[in-house]
């Protein structure tokens, strides 16, 4: 988490902006608790007490650090050294724990006493309730309508760890909308809630913040590439898109290692012409959404496109701002699968290498597919999460 | 001065300011509401402007927005439909509505639409006071448009200065931190919270609003203000086909 970059340009400044995106566009009733935890949110985090707390949970709580492993028979079939980083071996499923422990010992030294979060397939919804159960704080996750019919295991995962799951019935009732939702919670409990978002989108501190806990895994990473291999750096770094926060975990201490390159998987769903995609870098325009300056999918009014993919967790009209400047800069190649893509990958990591990724992660794996790669070259592919929660996809699918 | 400032200055007190969504019930409604609200006795209009994602609303504003997009309202129509504005209404008019639609359109292009159609100012709530001062204070002010900021219970006295100094018109007093068309109650604390706001003595006139729904409310909350805005209320009603002399009767008791 901590970092002193000689070159800051892929970071945030001082205004909450990452070059032309990023900011606080948020109506005036969140602005003294965006403006609380923007005035504390470095403060707290460089606490070595924070830090400590932080560090503990992560490994004797979490898991961490997640492995990373060299997958032997990929690595044959694709000529190069193919490394996953485990966060699907994560306690509960996937990455976003890591932000979710961030953000509720945030929270507490905010004086929060409940708190509120948005999730599409339901993970960052279970990552939150769990370590609201984990703190014994009151947890509120508002989920689409139509995701709590598509997700139902993970709606019992929330409710018996204690959450209260309150269904988005406006809009497309699915994530952009428990997002809305959310951020009507917020405005009207302005004074005892603290609102976990799951990505690296919304107003200035969230993104920065929300990177930072996620940094975590290009940390890990760095070091245990040199282990392994003798070298830190590979040749290139995979990891999916929807919002953003793993991949931007991915990249993070990476990102001023410029002989590094970042790609980012974005879905395409059934095609990036289709009218049922996700592709936001390639599909959308500079706007705001959710509180930040990006690149989101709309209509030439300004109106919010909804998006499609097969993985609810890619399943949203934006990115966040880090990832629109890596994308306008060129540092990130921003690139997309389509939704059979994605499966095919999935089918094949299971049948090659004994691990079921999830959707979202398939959509990386897949691009390894239609990369040029070259002996001894190496890349890192993030596997966010774990296959679990999309069994029932696979099996309609695949006809299992 | 502008329409609007030229009402601020001659009405002190009981101004009543009415918000409804351009393209609603139906798409072609928006002036005909707005002569009607003007003969009814408002004396000043909030036009939104729809938006798919409205986060600082509640459902009534939500589902008439829902429904003027599905009628096929943007800004484009919008303006074209405000031609004839100022041959048919008098009281000054601004647009609301959030930051992403005025973006695409082109800011400088919206200000120069409002000032031709002869809209007085805005008010865009997700549009920060910081962004605002670097990027479009000019320009708002080169078309003659007043921005209204809102402030909330929590709004800190030092950033309620600053948005005095920084604004025309009035400021947008909120009754409480809440989405739209939540019914108020005015409690002790709402009152004391008034109080404070009033006896700063800012430059700039005060109107509240949220939450007010009916005559009690109004006199209630505009007896600490210039006056006081009704949305959610006036939405409902005209969604439901009532007449808008009846509604604004039913608030003014004459």
């Amino acid at each position: 988490m901590q970092h002193n970059h000689k070159n800051m340009n892929y970071f945030v400044d001082e205004q909450g902006y990452y070059g032309d995106f990023g900011g606080a566009y948020i109506p005036e009733m969140l602005y003294p608790n965006v403006e609380e935890l923007r005035a504390n949110y470095l403060k707290i985090i460089a606490d070595p007490g924070f830090r400590a707390e932080f560090d503990q949970l992560l490994k004797d709580y979490v898991g961490r650090p997640s492995p990373l492993y060299r997958a032997g028979r990929l690595s044959e079939r694709y000529g190069a050294n193919i490394f996953l980083k485990r966060e699907d071996l994560n306690h509960t499923g996937a990455h976003k724990i890591n932000n979710t422990i961030g953000q509720i010992l945030m929270a507490e030294r905010l004086g929060k006493k409940r708190i509120i979060a948005e999730t599409g397939a339901g993970q960052h919804g279970v990552a939150t309730a769990t370590v609201c159960a984990l703190r014994g704080l009151e947890c509120v996750v508002y989920m689409g309508e139509i995701d709590i019919q598509r997700q139902a295991p993970n709606v019992a995962r929330m409710k018996m760890l204690g959450a209260k799951v309150v269904p988005a019935t406006s809009g497309s009732k699915t994530l952009k909308d428990a997002t809305n939702e959310a951020m009507r919670d917020w405005i009207n409990n302005p004074v005892d809630t603290h609102y976990i978002i799951g990505s690296v989108v919304g107003p200035h501190p969230y993104p920065d913040m929300v990177a930072r806990f996620q940094s975590v895994i290009s940390a890990e990473t760095k070091k245990q590439l040199l282990e392994q291999t003798g070298s830190a750096l590979p040749d290139f770094v995979l990891a999916c898109v929807g919002g953003g926060s793993n991949a931007i975990g991915m990249f993070y201490h990476f990102l001023d290692d410029t002989a590094v390159k970042l790609v980012a998987v974005e879905a395409a769903g059934k095609g990036v012409r289709s009218g049922y995609s996700a592709a936001t870098t390639l599909l959308g325009q500079e706007g705001v959404l959710h509180g930040s300056r990006s690149i989101l999918m709309q209509t030439e009014d300004g109106q919010v496109v909804e998006p499609h993919s097969v993985s609810a967790g890619l399943d949203y009209p934006g990115i966040g701002p880090q990832h629109a400047h890596l994308f306008k800069t060129g540092r990130g190649e921003y690139v997309s699968i389509t939704d059979e893509e994605s499966l095919q990958a999935g089918l094949l990591l299971t049948q090659m290498e004994g691990i079921i990724p999830a959707i979202e992660s398939a959509h990386a794996l897949a691009y390894l597919e239609k990369m040029d790669l070259k002996t001894g070259q190496s890349v890192v592919v993030c596997l966010s999460g774990r296959g679990d929660k999309d069994m029932e996809t696979y099996m309609k699918y695949f006809g299992l | 001065m502008n329409r609007l400032e030229a009402l601020f200055s001659k009405k002190k007190q009981n101004i009543l300011s009415i918000y409804y969504t351009a393209g609603y019930p139906a798409l072609n409604d928006t002036l005909r509401i707005a002569e009607e609200l003007e003969a009814a006795g408002a004396d000043l209009l909030e036009i939104g402007f729809p938006y798919s994602d409205p986060v600082a609303d509640g459902p009534v504003i939500q589902g008439s927005s829902k429904i003027a997009l599905d009628n096929g309202m943007n800004l484009k129509l919008l303006f074209e439909q405000l031609k004839d504005l100022r041959s048919r209404v008098n009281i000054p008019v601004l647009l609301m509505g959030y930051v992403n639609p005025m973006l695409q359109f082109g800011v400088e292009n919206f200000c120069r639409a409002c000032k031709e159609v002869g809209v007085d100012g805005c008010i865009v709530p997700d549009l920060p006071m910081a962004e605002y001062e670097r990027h479009y204070k000019t320009l708002f002010g080169s078309y003659d448009l007043c921005n209204i900021f809102l402030i909330t219970p929590q709004t800190s006295e030092e950033r309620i200065r600053k948005i005095d100094s920084l604004s025309r018109g009035f400021i947008y007093l909120l009754s409480s931190s809440a989405t739209t068309g939540k019914n108020l109650d005015v409690s002790e604390d709402t009152e004391a919270y008034f109080s404070r706001i009033q006896s700063m003595n800012l430059k700039n006139p005060l109107m509240i609003g949220f939450g007010i729904h009916d005559r009690h409310t109004f006199k209630k909350t505009a007896a600490y203000a210039s006056g006081a805005i009704i949305g959610s209320a006036f939405v409902k009603n005209i969604g439901e086909g009532k007449p808008v002399s009846d509604f604004i009767a039913s608030i003014t008791g004459t």
